[in-house]
């Protein structure tokens, strides 16, 4: 057995139990902490697939923003998360029996398909792994990129949308308002008639 | 024996097909809590990424790990956007199970 593949099944091992875990813990903290795991054994199995950048963007963007968020909104939420296990046991039989048809399925057209596939041919890249990645994607799929970019626009407006809760008890100036005004709203301007003065 | 010599493509393969099946059944388990749901579903990008990243590796082309970098966008815009509409229903109805969410509805 090569050393590459011993790395490989130890890693698999790792990512296997990190995921099961996920599913099956009792506490959510937990569940977000292994999954934190999984993500970052993933990153080292791209990274033994010669894919570096994505790698350390995997790290960088779940382990560093996404899973903060999941842990965020485990802690804001105050939920009985006991009570939500109660039909834990109901669900296992159906669920494991989909999973593993599931897993059947698929292993098999893998392997039916393995013969003709053969060891991956990780060639040396003339190129780093990170430059090549960039030509590709500033030029030849600039476009798609960009719409990347607008998508995640729309997921930040949508988000804040969603959940941006106005407070009655603050004071905020309304710039729509103050520039709606007129003068008459303002300065009533009335006639009186003018007095004697009294000596 | 042929599985102990350097990974080959099937591993990759068998890997991510093992890592799908796992949230499948995190997604039958969990049907009352939407947060492990949506972890499940992050599971299930994983897996399929790392498909990508094998053939990718395998037929030396680029073009893959460019996909994986656009699931990756969508990904985090996903689950900001389901975090949001999770931290709606909890503050709406007081609870995360996937049956409260047709309340939100109107």
């Amino acid at each position: 057995m090569s050393f590459q593949t011993a790395v490989f099944y130890v890693f698999a091992a790792i990512l296997v139990f990190a995921a099961l875990r996920v599913i099956s813990v009792r506490n959510p903290v937990h569940a977000a902490l292994w999954l934190v795991l999984s993500f970052f054994t993933a990153a080292a199995i791209w990274m033994l697939l010669g894919a570096e950048f994505l790698a350390i963007v995997l790290v960088l963007v779940y382990v560093g923003a996404v899973m903060v968020l999941f842990l965020f909104v485990i802690m804001m939420l105050d939920v009985n998360f006991d009570e939500m296990r109660r039909h834990f046991r109901s669900y296992l039989p159906v669920g494991a029996a989909v999973g593993a048809l599931v897993l059947l399925e698929m292993v098999l057209v893998i392997l039916a398909g393995a013969a003709a596939a053969g060891r991956p041919s990780t060639q040396p890249a003339p190129v780093s792994n990170t430059q090549a990645l960039g030509r590709l994607l500033y030029v030849d799929y600039v476009y798609p990129f960009e719409l990347a970019a607008v998508l995640l626009l729309v997921a930040i407006v949508a988000a804040i949308a969603l959940t941006y809760r106005k407070r009655r008890e603050t004071k905020t100036q309304d710039p729509g308002e103050q520039v709606k005004v007129r003068r008459a709203d303002r300065v009533r301007l009335v006639s009186m008639p003018s007095e004697k003065r009294e000596s | 024996m042929p599985f102990l010599i350097a990974p080959t493509l099937a591993h990759y393969l068998v890997l991510g097909a093992v890592l799908f099946a796992i949230s499948i059944v995190g997604i039958f388990l969990n049907r009352k809590n939407v947060l492990i749901l949506l972890m499940a579903i992050e599971l299930m990008l994983l897996a399929v990424n790392l498909n990508f990243v094998a053939f990718s590796a395998h037929l030396g082309d680029m073009a893959g790990q460019v996909f994986v970098f656009f699931i990756l966008t969508v990904a985090a815009a996903e689950s900001a956007i389901g975090l949001a509409i999770l931290v709606l229903l909890f503050r709406n109805v007081g609870s995360i199970d996937v049956e409260d969410l047709g309340k939100l509805k109107g």
